[in-house]
């Protein structure tokens, strides 16, 4: 008996891609301590829009952790582009599912992606149809606070 | 792998001198204690030893004790009952901030029908002030019902002032004393307190049993309608063999309570010593002066990451604690109690509880703090929260 399935244990006990990349062509936080979870990703992006290289560092539960290590997994290799549409149900799907409760956990990892690639755009004056109307500051944790009443609606936080 | 269990205020593994004077009343003794035949008797007969053991543990008299089917039966019996039976003399209950949901969600529940409830902050390290009790009752109080050793963080409240200052005013005073049966003496001739909800599963006994000691003379309308068990004050077939189990852990509860209390804070004391010379960042949750704490209890934050990868780590190498933080497996939402004692929510989120009970050994303390201190490491290294940043 586990609260996770063995692919979203193994990522969480030897998760790939921890660190920071020195100097990064684009860098996403997303979340807070405040709010449970938080997540950081560096990437390294070629000169043909492919990310290279990318890590993350994580401040969360088991299944925020497990989400970042695979969603990293994920995007090394691919296009800009084809990054971008990682969705967190891909993420979720790669890990073999996750609790009804967690599936928040995955958004996090879909999130601080999509921001280092913001990050990227916005410092290499690229355009990408997948940020079309983004915003790297819209939270989902909007109302979290350090008020118990009135928490995280997404997270129960 | 070596398996440790450092989680006695979940509950706890029942002795085995229990499991054996429980097996004969599922078996043999197996009768309706209503029954007017021999087994009936013979069930009966481990209903009147059980129910003198559990008095005696508290200093109270065998006819002031009711079983239940657990602690918050006991709560919710004392809450809705004197609700109800003093609804003459007013509507107002006072409590505690940092209550078992037990007494808390019954108090909301009771608030929907007119019921005014006051809930007491408490001070830093989870103590009740009698001065802000003083201060909270009024002439239509009818109940204050405060805990006697809470649960996460282990503060024992001063109850036997709590109850002087509930009964200067003339108003009842219940406390919920299941964390602190078997773990601090209970004595409710020198307490004067008139109701205690206790449970059998935290101090060696069978989960499904509780029980209520309510204080001679007091009369309250049931809860569980039916039949005239428990002298008419609590239908339903009694569970007699988790009965007679109570009864014996209350029984051992009561002759060990000193050695349990010198082993447990013995081996607290331990782990304390080691984790607050080997961790760096952590803050300890509750009092700081331990002869005021649940001797098992340790409430720990561990700055920059989050309880519940500590707890599956730990997990992982067979060791069981428990966290009552943000992402926890089961409830969603950080802690009342770390709130309501004024911790971050950024350090409540890396809180973690450990207690240590009757089968822990110096060796296991030793591996738990070795193992502990690896997984802060791992997850800090995964962490992007740090000190530098100011969380």
């Amino acid at each position: 008996m586990a609260l996770y399935n063995d692919t979203v244990m193994e990522h969480f006990m030897n998760p790939r891609n921890v660190g920071e990349i020195e100097n990064p062509d684009g860098k996403g936080i997303y979340g807070s301590p405040v709010c449970g979870d938080m997540m950081q990703v560096t990437l390294s992006i070629d000169e043909n829009d492919v990310i290279t290289d990318a890590k993350f560092k994580t401040f969360g539960c088991g299944s925020a952790i497990a989400s970042s290590s695979m969603a990293t997994e994920l995007i090394k290799g691919m296009t800009v582009e084809k990054a971008l549409e990682v969705s967190n149900e891909k993420i979720v799907e790669e890990l073999g599912g996750l609790p009804a409760v967690k599936i928040h956990c995955s958004m996090l990892a879909e999130h601080a992606i999509k921001n280092a690639i913001y990050d990227y755009a916005q410092s290499h004056g690229k355009e990408y149809a997948g940020l079309e109307g983004y915003d790297p500051d819209a939270e989902h944790h909007d109302d979290c606070d350090d008020d118990e009443e009135s928490g995280c609606s997404s997270c129960g936080n | 792998m070596r398996n440790v269990y450092l989680d006695y205020s979940a509950t706890t593994p029942v002795k085995e001198q229990v499991v054996k004077e429980m097996v004969p009343y599922f078996t043999e003794h197996f009768g309706n204690p209503s029954s007017l035949y021999a087994p009936g008797l013979e069930a009966k007969q481990g209903l009147v030893t059980a129910r003198q053991r559990v008095a005696e543990l508290i200093n109270a008299e065998p006819e002031e004790i009711y079983f239940t089917s657990c602690g918050t039966e006991a709560d919710n019996w004392v809450l809705e009952g004197v609700a109800d039976a003093f609804k003459e003399k007013g509507n107002h209950i006072i409590t505690s901030k940092i209550e078992h949901h037990a007494i808390l969600h019954t108090c909301q529940y009771l608030e929907k029908f007119g019921v005014e409830v006051t809930y007491l902050d408490v001070d830093e390290e989870g103590f009740v002030r009698p001065e802000d009790l003083e201060a909270a009752i009024r002439d239509n109080t009818i109940l204050v019902s405060i805990m006697m050793v809470n649960n996460e963080i282990g503060t024992v409240e001063p109850i036997r002032e709590l109850a002087r200052v509930a009964h200067d005013h003339g108003v009842l005073f219940h406390t919920d004393a299941v964390q602190a049966i078997g773990n601090v003496p209970v004595d409710v001739k020198n307490l004067e307190v008139d109701f205690i909800s206790m449970s059998a599963h935290k101090i060696y006994g069978p989960k499904g049993v509780g029980a209520l000691y309510k204080r001679k003379g007091i009369q309250i309308p049931n809860l569980i309608h039916g039949g005239g068990q428990e002298r008419k004050k609590r239908a339903g077939t009694e569970n007699t063999a988790g009965i007679v189990g109570f009864g014996k852990a209350a029984e051992l509860a009561r002759l060990n309570l000193h050695s349990h209390i010198n082993h447990s804070s013995k081996l607290r004391a331990m782990l304390w010593d080691r984790i607050e010379k080997e961790i760096p960042d952590i803050l300890l949750n509750g009092p700081k002066d331990f002869s005021k704490r649940h001797p098992g209890n340790l409430n720990i934050a561990l700055s920059y990451i989050e309880g519940e990868s500590v707890l599956l780590m730990l997990d992982l190498n067979g060791i069981s604690v428990s966290t009552g933080s943000a992402c926890s497996s089961e409830s969603l939402g950080s802690s009342h109690v770390l709130d309501a004692i004024g911790v971050p929510v950024t350090k409540a989120n890396g809180a973690i509880r450990i207690t240590v009970g009757d089968n822990t050994t110096e060796e296991d303390v030793d591996y738990v703090v070795d193992t502990l201190k690896q997984v802060v490491a791992k997850l800090r290294e995964l962490s992007p929260v740090n000190g530098a940043e100011g969380w």
